[in-house]
């Protein structure tokens, strides 16, 4: 149906576009918690785009991990560190011309090397579709010694979070 | 493919050049960390464009952006841990009043 497919082409373009929007709010805002909030927009789009490429498990991923987990946790921590959106705090530093100026830069050489480089296309991938079940085969199969490293690397991140933000004990 | 392969990179490439200037700009520890997580999303999403167009094996740029997302996890818990024992301790989160280590 070359209708259907033309709104889903629209859509997924809309959701770029927002998604570019948001991310330029998530920078520029000045308040702190609203910030948070353009960022959980940001990656909520992120996960229709990931819909879009047919990797549907990275979406659910996203939405569970980052909006549900990383942006709860990110708002806890402005909930506890408090005061420091007021209007008198200076929000940049002052090499933010300069860092502007030079990620410009970047962005166009990117640009131009993304538009004149011949993408060797692979027909085999282009058809694929990815399912739940081969994803998992994979991720026990021929990555599972980095499946297992990424275990114990979440522990150790708990165990160090929780060391780093209990209160100091002087016994100890 | 819905989307041509060159839209999506100069997307991302947008995206990541925000997130890079949101963590070089700002003074907050909090907004760094939120930059940070920008650019993060965009290398995942070209991780799964390049997998659904130019990649051998199909499902590896599916797996790496798993991987990806594991690690952001981790980053986002131990920065805010390490913000939240910074803000106990200093009373601030901006970056360049944190120099007691800077002589």
């Amino acid at each position: 149906m070359p209708e259907l497919e033309l709104l889903a082409k629209i859509a997924c373009y809309v959701l770029m576009g927002l998604t570019v929007l948001f991310a330029i709010l998530v920078v520029t805002v000045r308040d702190l918690f609203h910030r948070a909030l353009w960022l959980a927009g940001v990656l909520i789009a992120i996960a229709g785009i990931f819909i879009a490429l047919g990797a549907e498990f990275l979406a659910a991923s996203q939405i569970l991990i980052y909006v549900g987990a990383i942006m709860t946790l990110v708002i806890f921590a402005i909930m506890l560190t408090g005061k420091i959106s007021e209007k008198s705090i200076a929000r940049t530093n002052i090499q933010w011309p300069i860092g502007l100026v030079t990620l410009t830069g970047l962005a166009f050489f990117m640009i131009r090397i993304i538009t004149q480089t011949p993408w060797n296309f692979q027909s085999t991938s282009m058809e694929a579709h990815i399912s739940v079940l081969a994803l998992g085969e994979k991720l026990l199969g021929i990555y599972i010694f980095a499946f297992e490293i990424i275990s114990v690397i979440l522990l150790v991140a708990l165990i160090g979070a929780l060391v780093m933000a209990k209160k100091d004990n002087s016994s100890c | 493919m819905l989307i041509p392969l060159n839209h999506l990179l100069v997307f991302t490439t947008l995206l990541f050049c925000i997130g890079l200037y949101g963590a070089l700009s700002r003074r907050n520890v909090i907004g760094i960390l939120l930059s940070i997580e920008l650019i993060l999303n965009a290398v995942n999403i070209n991780f799964v464009a390049f997998s659904k167009t130019t990649a051998l094996a199909p499902e590896a740029g599916q797996v790496f952006a798993l991987f990806v997302m594991a690690i952001a996890a981790c980053e986002a818990c131990v920065g805010l841990a390490i913000v939240l024992a910074l803000y106990r301790n200093r009373k601030t989160v901006f970056t360049d009043q944190i120099n007691l280590l800077k002589w």
